[in-house]
This record gives structure tokens, sequence and C-alpha cells, in this order.
């Protein structure tokens, strides 16, 4: 059953993947592109992640995707980058089968060793999904979290400075 | 044997007969309300502006809403030549969905006791019901954007775009403030965020139930106002705003489409009133500890939380005016979000330093 549901999920967001490199309109690709995030999220709740699940489609889906969305209404871009770049296809085409096979590799190379870690499905039952991440977020990860923290700042000043013409 | 909760593994047939009852019920009272909702504002706002309000169909113009549903019904459906077909046909669908899906997370009772198992009066309890309403909610924005966007006019567009910036602000400065409630929680379930609004206020007072208003007095006065904004409801209504627009975004919509919008509406304005009654007003629990008002069902006292905060939400209508654009984003960006984070950092300090 939740093998059938996998596969479906998994065609659709396939199908969506192929729409955001087909379409001729960049909305359509877009729409694909929220498509796939949400076709993801699906999946992080099938390998019982709900956390990550509800960020995906907020972040992703509800307010990158959003502001792409908003770029794309402001100019209004036409279909008219409809130019077909040889070199480029060529060039990116060989670098995703590089990374596909790299994949494949990575997945093929190792073997399970069925040992257990610290976090198994019983301490994710009885203490809690967020709690765990925020628990490892806040004092494993602190400093991670904190340089990404800086990072958005130093992010967030690049663009006012940007858009601002007297600073 | 004290009883189980009853789920998928431990009785799969009772547990989806109940399901589907559950869907059922939920679903049916929900578009009751968005119908009479319709009938409701309209008397609403006639008689504050000393109107009578619809009158002609049914007593006192009951029949009102089933009267224009069946015109709407029937009126032909025009898909404009120069429209984009799927988003324009996709969007009103993906305004609605959104809005209907979010219902589900909303607690309307305690826990039944059938047949050794507890039936919770919820459609799902999940461990992350608060983000599942925000996650849900930021793709409502999409119905709207791509309404504005594939009608291919310029007063839809001016619409989306103003709607897809809106939205994005609000969202910002709601998701901050249900932060200072979970904060106090300790939890996203909004089951467990109503079991603890029944516990005593502050531990002391017994009488009152520990409503998060009490506590959170900041946070439900930005939640209601990003709330309005995030549904478009006046005074926010800038993506339809008629006096400049036509009809914003659904100004090239007919029949049923145009139907589904304002269904959409409705529905959302039932959503954000259930979820500010849940997490801020004790959700289905009684307003005092007294026995008479405990032995009335959880229901009625949700509905009755969802009906005040409706009217409120008319009565505001009916009193403001149109805030400009520019003092819409300005009222985002500098007052709502410094206030929603300055409410995070003080209960912050606050929760330290009582612990």
């Amino acid at each position: 059953m939740e093998i059938l549901f996998f596969y479906l999920v998994a065609l659709v967001a396939v199908v969506s993947g192929f729409l955001v490199i087909r379409c001729q309109s960049p909305v359509n690709s877009a729409l694909g592109l929220v498509n796939t995030f949400f076709c993801l999220a699906i999946f992080y709740v099938m390998l019982h992640a709900p956390f990550m699940a509800a960020i995906q489609v907020m972040v992703y889906a509800g307010a990158i995707m959003v502001l792409i969305l908003f770029v794309i209404m402001l100019l209004n871009l036409g279909t008219e980058a409809r130019k077909s770049y040889l070199h480029g296809i060529v060039w990116s085409g060989l670098a995703s089968l590089a990374v596909l096979f790299n994949v494949i590799y990575f997945i093929k190379r190792g073997r399970v060793t069925g040992a257990e870690g610290d976090i198994t499905d019983f301490t994710v039952q009885s203490v809690g999904h967020v709690e765990l991440i925020g628990k490892t977020m806040f004092t494993e990860f602190l400093l991670p979290f904190e340089i990404a923290s800086i990072l958005l700042l130093v992010a967030i000043v690049g663009a006012v400075v940007l858009a601002k013409k007297e600073v | 044997m004290t009883p189980e909760m009853l789920s998928l593994s431990n009785s799969p047939g009772l547990f989806v007969g109940i399901m589907l009852l559950k869907l059922l019920v939920v679903f049916s009272v929900t578009m009751l309300i968005v119908a009479y909702a319709t009938w409701c504002e309209r008397k609403v706002i006639g008689h504050m502006q000393t109107r009578l309000g619809p009158m002609r169909t049914g007593w006192h113009g009951l029949l009102q809403p089933i009267a224009d549903g069946l015109k709407l019904f029937f009126k032909e459906d025009i898909i404009p030549t120069e429209a984009t077909r799927v988003p324009f046909l996709l969007a009103p669908m993906m305004i609605l969905v959104p809005a209907l899906i979010t219902v589900a997370v909303i607690p309307f009772g305690p826990d039944l006791k059938l047949g050794g198992f507890l039936i919770p009066q919820q459609i799902t309890d999940l461990n992350v019901g608060v983000l599942y309403i925000l996650a849900f909610a930021g793709l409502g924005i999409y119905g709207i954007v791509l309404a504005g966007w594939s009608s291919n006019s310029k007063y839809s567009l001016l619409g989306g775009v103003r709607a897809s910036a809106q939205m994005i602000s609000y969202e910002l400065s709601a998701g901050l403030t249900i932060i200072a409630v979970f904060m106090l929680s300790e939890t996203l379930s909004l089951r467990e965020i109503v079991a603890l609004q029944q516990q005593d206020l502050w531990g002391v007072c017994s009488f009152v139930p520990n409503w998060y208003v009490f506590t959170q007095p900041l946070a439900f006065g930005l939640f209601v106002i990003t709330g309005l904004a995030e549904i478009n409801r006046t005074p926010f209504d800038m993506p339809e705003a008629e006096s400049e627009l036509v009809s914003g975004f659904c100004t090239e919509y007919s029949s049923m489409k145009y139907a589904l919008f304002f269904m959409a509406e409705y529905a959302n304005m039932i959503v954000i009133a259930a979820i500010t009654a849940t997490l801020f007003l004790g959700g289905w629990s009684a307003p005092f500890n007294i026995a008479i008002l405990t032995m009335i069902p959880g229901f009625v006292w949700l509905l009755l939380k969802i009906f005040a905060l409706m009217f409120f939400f008319m009565w505001l209508r009916a009193t403001f005016p149109r805030v400009r654009y520019d003092q819409l984003m300005r009222m985002g960006w500098k007052v709502l979000l410094p206030l929603a984070l300055a409410n995070v950092v003080i209960t912050g300090l606050v929760v330290v330093i009582l612990q």
C-alpha cells in the first residue's frame, strides 16, 4: 500500500520536475517547481519527519516560490527566451549524468550493517520529533546554526544596500 | 481496562468509519457556515448602515444564499480568449482547498469513549499542528496570484501582485506571533494547546481558565490583524479593492468559479476565527469553570467563539476604510513585525525568569 503511494507521488514529482524545465512560460515552470516541493514534503511525511515536511511547504512552497512568482509577474517575463543553446544543453546534460552516477555509486557502495544509533523509532515516538531536532540544533549544532544566521544577516544588509539609492 | 486511543492498527474498520463520519460532519458544517456567513454579513452590514439587507427571499432573506448559489450556478461560464487556460481553471480550486484542509486539525471537543476506545473529536491530531496551519496558509496565496496572472487583464494582475506582496509580509508577523504562544505551551499540537488552556489562570485563579489571551494579549491582537491581512478582509482587501481595481484578481471570473472565490473568502474567515479561538480563546473549553457551563458540549463553545470572531470581522468591515497600499506595507514591516519580534523576546525572558 505504502509503496504504491510512494510510486504515485514519485511519478508526480518526476513529471512536475520535468515540466519545470520544459514549460515555455516561466509561471508554469514555477508552478511545476511548487508541485515538486510539495511531493518532497509528502516524502518527508512518509519518512516520519512531519516537521521537515511542514517547514518544506512553509519555506519553499509558501515563501520562496511566491517571491519567485512575484518577480516573474512583476517583470512580466514572456516566452521570448526560447532560443536553444546547444552547448548549454550538452554541458548541463553531462554534468547531471555525472551527478547521477555519483549518487548511484554512493548508494550501491555501502552495506547495511544493522547497527542501531541513539535515535530509534521509540525515542522519536516518546520524546517527539520537533523536540529532538530542537535539542540537537541548539546544543550539538549551535555553531553552524549561528554561522547560518550571520550569513542571513549579511544577506539582508546587502539587499538593503543594493536596493537603497542613498544609504 | 483503560480505554485505548482509536487508531488504524487496533480497529481498522471502526477507525475508517468514524474518520469518514467526522470528515463529512466537519465539511458540511463548514460549508453551511460559509453559505450563511454571506447572508449574515449582508444583514449585519446592512443594519449597521441603517439598511435592511436582503429581505425578499424567504423570512428576512434567509433563502438568499440558496438563491445566489443557484443564480451563479446557472450563469454562463466565461473563459477569456487571452487567458492562460490551465492556471485560470486551477486558481479557484487552489484558493478553496488550502482553506478547507486547515480545518482538519481544529479540535472541537474532549475525547469520546466508545466501546473501549477513545475517539478524539478532531479529524487528526498532528504533533506539528500549528506549523501545518502556517504551511497551508502559505499555499493559499497561489490561488490569488494565479488568478491574477492568468486572467491576462491589468486589474487582475495588479490584484495578484498586491496579494503576493501583502501575504508574504503578513505571514511573517503571523508566524512570529504564534511562536510566542507555543513558547508558553511547549507543544505544537493543537489538542494539547487546548488542554493546557483549561488549567487554572496562571496556576492561581481556579475560576478563570488559563486562556492565552490573558497571558499574550499583544500576540492576540497582532494575530487578529495579521490574520485579517492574510485572508484579504477589509480593511486589508487591497487585492480586490473594487474602487480602484474593478474587482481585483477575480475580475475576469464568472459563474461557479467566481462563487468558489467567494466561498474561499468565507472559508478563510472561518479558519482564521477557528485558529484564533483555539490558540488564544481556549478552543472548545467553557469560559468559566462552572458546572453548568462545562456541561455544554465543546463544539457549541467553539462555534460560539467562531461566530463571535466572525461578527467582529464583519463589524470591522462596516467600520474601517480600506488602508492605502503604502500604509499597508509600512504597517506590516515597521509596526507589526517589530512588535511581534519584541513579543517573542519578552515572552522568552519571562519564561526563563519564571523557571
